[in-house]
């Protein structure tokens, strides 16, 4: 292949652990940003602070931080420890989840009051006024500020290069010592990533057109 | 296990390297609030072979990863120079150019929160279009727009110890070195942690703050 080509098959291998990563990361960060942002509103004190620590933790500290923390610090500190790869998932996840619970929280203040009380008045229990009325509609506010956070994600997965997993970037400066081609390397990496987070822009337009439909409210297309 | 004597023992050191941080953020962030501005004004002009290319060159360098580009500056500027510009140099101006790139979309809603009266008026007085942004559209653009400035700046603190990756001798960097010098990763990694969730939230109290202000200020 011509000149900056012929290394996009060695990148590409690093290709699926970037991948594995960010949907792992996306699946943890969506779990805990609803916990959290539901927590956050609860009436028990013990699940409300919980839910405050974890997000002014996660959100507060940087991902870097976190990272090198749990994977070298936490091990020294009280004898457990985690494979590279799974710290990268659950660390980067939280991380996004904690900011992911106040886009959460935003969304489900945003529902007017009245549906709630409308939800109450056709004799709703609490949980079905949540499955049913609110969250759909919160989902469709959530979505685009969420779909933002999940191409953080994917460019924060470019620091477990730094916690010894073989991702892109990793792959890119193995192949940097061995040929010195820094800049061909590098602007390849960043094309690839572009791509990578046009996708996943392109996949939460696609979810927003699909939760939008039979709404009237929230920007329904 | 921890260790309170090894803790107290490598903390000056450690806080030695929070100078060089803040000095990335501060002068990252300078960098951030021109460029940025640059880019908004940018893409508010009418001919598109200005507006088109800023917004191509903004979103690229908004969607893909602060690491690489530290990499890419790093390795090619730094090799092609043989080493003139530093580490420390080359990471305040990828820093201030990622981050430029989320001013500007900061700055945008700024702008586009200026009634259109105020252009028209400007245009009725025959100022130039840099008088208009000078005297008239920014400094009622920019006062709104603080509170989203300082979360960047928050923002911008917490991405400055990926500069270790580029051997910036930093908080994160001095906490390597001195984990690789004992073996002993808990005491000097939980320092850095505490620092860095001290400084985020306490200026994250400082910008709502800000925020009471501004919008005091506005009603």
């Amino acid at each position: 292949m011509p000149a900056p080509f012929d290394l996009l098959p060695v990148l590409l291998q690093g290709l699926w652990v970037t991948i594995l990563i960010t949907l792992g990361g996306i699946a943890v960060a969506l779990v805990s940003s609803l916990l959290a942002g539901l927590g956050r509103d609860s009436r028990d004190p013990i699940v409300r602070w919980t839910a405050t620590i974890y997000v002014e933790t996660f959100r507060g500290a940087s991902a870097i931080v976190l990272l090198y923390w749990f994977y070298f610090a936490m091990p020294g500190l009280i004898g457990v420890s985690m494979p590279a790869m799974v710290a990268g998932i659950v660390i980067l996840g939280l991380n996004i989840g904690a900011y992911g619970a106040e886009v959460v929280r935003a969304a489900i203040h945003s529902v007017p009051v009245g549906q709630r009380i409308a939800a109450q008045a056709l004799n709703l229990t609490p949980w079905q006024t949540m499955r049913y009325i609110v969250l759909p509609q919160a989902a469709l506010a959530a979505t685009p500020p969420l779909g933002n956070l999940m191409i953080e994600l994917l460019k924060s997965t470019a620091l477990v290069s730094m916690i010894t997993v073989v991702d892109l970037t990793q792959m890119g400066m193995f192949l940097r010592t061995e040929t010195h081609r820094s800049l061909a390397i590098f602007s390849m990496l960043l094309l690839i990533y572009f791509v990578l987070s046009q996708c996943i822009a392109a996949a939460v337009r696609q979810i927003e057109h699909r939760l939008a439909r039979g709404q009237d409210y929230g920007g329904a297309r | 296990m921890w260790d309170w004597e090894f803790a107290i023992r490598i903390l000056p050191e450690i806080l030695e390297g929070l100078g060089v941080t803040l000095l990335a953020v501060a002068g990252g962030m300078t960098l951030a609030i021109l460029l940025g501005l640059a880019w908004a004004v940018m893409r508010r002009s009418t001919l598109h072979w200005v507006s088109w290319p800023t917004y191509g060159i903004v979103e690229f360098i908004r969607s893909t990863p602060l690491l690489v580009q530290l990499y890419l500056v790093y390795y090619t500027l730094a090799e092609l120079t043989s080493g003139w510009l530093s580490p420390l140099w080359s990471g305040i101006f990828v820093l201030g150019l990622h981050y430029s790139c989320y001013t500007a979309e900061v700055y945008r809603a700024g702008l586009n929160g200026v009634p259109q009266g105020q252009w028209i008026a400007a245009k009725a007085l025959n100022l130039t279009t840099w008088q208009t942004y000078r005297h008239v559209v920014l400094p009622q653009a920019i006062p709104p727009i603080l509170p989203a400035l300082g979360n960047y700046l928050i923002a911008m603190f917490k991405d400055a110890p990926l500069l270790s990756a580029i051997t910036v001798l930093d908080v994160l960097q001095r906490a390597k070195i001195v984990g690789n010098q004992s073996f002993r990763y808990q005491e000097p990694l939980t320092i850095v942690g505490i620092i860095f969730l001290t400084l985020s939230i306490l200026s994250g109290v400082g910008v709502s703050w800000l925020k009471r202000r501004v919008e005091a200020s506005q009603s």
